[in-house]
C-alpha cells in the first residue's frame, strides 16, 4: 500500500482510483485526494471512488496497471464498479447485471 | 522449532501420517465415507475419483495423491464394474511402500459387509504406520501451494501480498512454492514474463495465460464470482492483479501441470488449464480443485487467502486461511488462522505478516492443527481433464 489516508487507501501512486478502507453509508462524507466527497449511497470496504475526473475510455488505473477501461463519464469520487468499468479481457459475471457475461442472443 | 517428519519409503517427508480410503468412483463413496466416519478423528481421510470413464489425468491424480508424503497407507473401495483401473493404483501405492488394501463392492457382500472389513482393514493400516520413522525436516524442505478463494477487494491489497512475503520467507530458506490458477493470471501475462528465471520460460509463462484466456472466453466467463464484484472486484484483470501478489517476489524457475512433483527449490506456476481443444468443462469448477491438484504436485501444506470467508479445507495437506478483510475476520474468526485485515487498518505491515504466516507454517509442520483441520473440514473435488507434457523450458536450467 502506498498511502492511507483515512477512509480511502491510494495503491499507487499513478491510479485515478482509491479503494474505500471501511464500509460507508450513503450521505455520509470521505476525503479523495483534498477533496470532500458526499457517497450517494451505501459501500462496502474496497469499492472504488474516481480519484479525479476520468473521461469515458480512458483506462481505469489500480497498483499502477490498467483493470479495464471506463464506459461512461466518471467524476471524481463517483463510485467506479461493473456500471461504469469494462474489462479489456473477459466480461464479469454479476447477479446485479443479470446476464451481461453471456455473449449473444439467448 | 524443529519440525519432525514421516520418512517414506520414497525419500520423500510427510508432516502428516494419514490412511487415505479412496473410492474410484461415485457409487463406492457412500461405502468410503462410512468407514472414514467410524474414525472420529483427523487421521482417516476419504477422497476419490467420482467418473466412471477412465481419464490419464484422473488416474495420475489419483496416484500422486495416494502416493502424498502425508499418507501413509491406502484403502480403496471399489464397486466392481467401474472404468478407473483400480489394480493399477494398487500396484502404484503398494510399489512406494505403503500399506495398500483393496475391497471391491460387488464382490465383497455389499454395503454393509465392506464397510465392516473397510474398518478392520483402516484399524490394520494405522497400526501398520504408527512406526513409521521420524526425522528431522529444516523449513526449506516444505513444498507449499498458494491459493485465493473468495476473493473480495481487500485480498489484492492485504492477504495475498501478505502471502507473497511469507513465500519470499519460504524461497530463501531453500523451499519451494507453487502458486497457481492461470485464468486468474489474466492481465498479468507480461509483468509475470518478466519474472521467470530465463527468457524461455518467460515465453511459456505469457503461453499459459494465453491459453487460459481462450478456454474461457470459448466458456462464456472468466474466473470471477458474484462475490467478487459484491466485494469491490470489477473486472477479471483487476482481480488478477490481486491474485497475483500472492506470488511474492522471487524469480519464477519453472512451471508444472497438475500431478508433476517439483525438485529443485524456488517458485513454480501450476498451469492448470487443459492442453488442446476446450472440453469437459471449466477448468477450476471450484477452490477445491484447485488446492487439490497443488496437492497432487506434492504440497505439503496449502496457504489460502479469503475477503468474502471461505471456510475450506481440505484433505491430505492442512490449510492456513489468511483473511484479508477485517469485517469478514470479526464475523469468522474461528475459521480464520490468520487476520491480515489488520494491513488495512494500520495495525500492521505486509511484511509483518508475512513472518507471522511463516512461522504459523512451522508450527503447522510439527502437527499444529490449523482452524480447518480442527474444524473437521477434509473438502475433496477431482474432475476430467486432459493435460499435454510440459515442454524442456518448463523445469529450471
Amino acid at each position: 500500500m502506498a498511502s492511507a489516508s483515512g477512509s480511502v487507501v491510494r495503491i499507487h501512486p499513478d491510479d485515478n482510483v482509491v479503494v474505500l478502507a471501511r464500509t460507508v453509508r450513503a450521505g455520509e462524507q470521505v476525503e479523495v485526494d483534498g477533496r470532500t466527497v458526499t457517497l450517494p449511497s451505501d459501500l462496502t470496504l474496497g469499492h472504488k471512488l474516481a480519484a479525479r475526473d476520468i473521461a469515458a475510455g480512458e483506462k481505469i488505473l489500480k497498483y499502477g496497471l490498467p483493470i479495464g477501461t471506463a464506459v461512461a463519464a466518471i467524476a471524481a469520487g463517483e463510485h467506479v464498479h461493473v456500471h461504469n468499468l469494462r474489462s479489456d479481457y473477459l466480461p464479469t459475471y454479476t447477479h446485479d447485471a443479470g446476464r451481461q457475461y453471456v455473449r449473444g442472443e439467448r | 522449532m524443529a519440525i519432525s517428519a514421516y520418512l517414506r519409503d520414497d525419500g520423500r517427508k510427510g508432516i502428516r501420517n494419514l490412511v487415505a480410503v479412496v473410492y474410484v468412483i461415485e457409487c463406492a463413496r457412500h461405502v468410503a465415507q462410512r468407514i472414514t466416519l467410524r474414525f472420529d478423528d483427523s487421521t482417516v481421510h476419504c477422497f476419490g475419483w467420482s467418473g466412471c470413464y477412465p481419464n490419464v489425468h484422473g488416474a495420475l491424480m489419483m496416484e500422486r495423491l495416494c502416493t502424498h508424503p502425508n499418507v501413509g497407507a491406502v484403502l480403496i473401495v471399489s464397486l466392481g464394474c467401474e472404468g478407473f483401473d483400480r489394480s493399477a493404483l494398487r500396484r502404484r501405492v503398494e510399489a512406494s511402500g505403503r500399506p495398500c488394501e483393496l475391497l471391491v463392492i460387488q464382490r465383497d457382500g455389499g454395503t454393509a459387509a465392506t464397510i465392516e472389513r473397510g474398518v478392520a482393514a483402516v484399524e490394520r493400516m494405522r497400526a501398520a504406520i504408527a512406526d513409521v520413522p521420524r526425522v528431522p525436516m529444516a523449513p526449506g524442505e516444505l513444498v507449499v501451494g498458494t491459493i485465493c478463494g473468495g476473493s473480495d477487494a481487500t485480498s489484492g491489497i492485504t492477504a495475498n501480498p501478505a502471502m507473497g512475503a511469507a513465500f519470499d520467507l519460504l524461497i530463501a530458506d531453500g523451499g519451494i512454492g507453487i502458486f497457481e490458477e492461470t485464468g486468474e493470471l489474466i492481465g498479468c501475462e507480461h509483468i509475470m514474463e518478466g519474472r521467470a528465471a530465463n527468457p524461455a520460460l518467460g515465453e511459456e509463462l505469457v503461453r499459459a495465460v494465453v491459453k487460459a484466456r481462450r478456454f474461457y472466453e470459448t466458456l462464456g466467463h472468466g474466473s470471477f464470482s458474484p462475490g467478487n464484484a459484491e466485494g469491490g472486484l470489477t473486472t477479471q484483470e483487476e482481480k488478477s492483479l490481486g491474485a497475483y501478489a500472492k506470488s511474492g517476489d522471487s524469480p519464477i524457475v519453472g512451471i508444472l501441470k497438475p500431478g508433476v512433483i517439483p525438485t529443485r527449490t524456488g517458485l513454480y506456476l501450476l498451469d492448470m488449464i487443459p492442453d488442446g481443444e476446450v472440453r469437459h468443462g471449466f477448468p477450476n469448477i471450484n477452490d477445491t480443485a484447485e488446492i487439490m491438484e497443488l496437492i497432487a504436485c506434492g504440497a505439503h501444506m496449502i496457504l489460502f487467502s479469503t475477503g468474502r470467508g471461505s471456510v475450506v479445507g481440505s484433505v491430505i495437506s492442512p490449510v492456513i486461511k489468511v483473511c484479508g478483510n477485517p469485517e469478514t475476520h470479526a464475523r469468522l474468526s474461528a475459521d480464520m488462522d490468520v487476520n491480515a485485515g489488520r494491513i488495512l487498518l494500520g495495525e500492521a505491515t505486509v511484511r509483518d505478516v508475512g513472518a507471522e504466516i511463516y512461522a504459523l507454517m512451522q508450527e503447522v509442520a510439527t502437527e499444529t492443527p490449523t482452524l480447518s483441520e480442527a474444524l473437521g473440514h477434509q473438502e475433496a473435488v477431482l474432475a476430467y481433464k486432459t493435460f499435454e507434457p510440459l515442454g524442456p523450458a518448463c523445469f529450471p536450467a
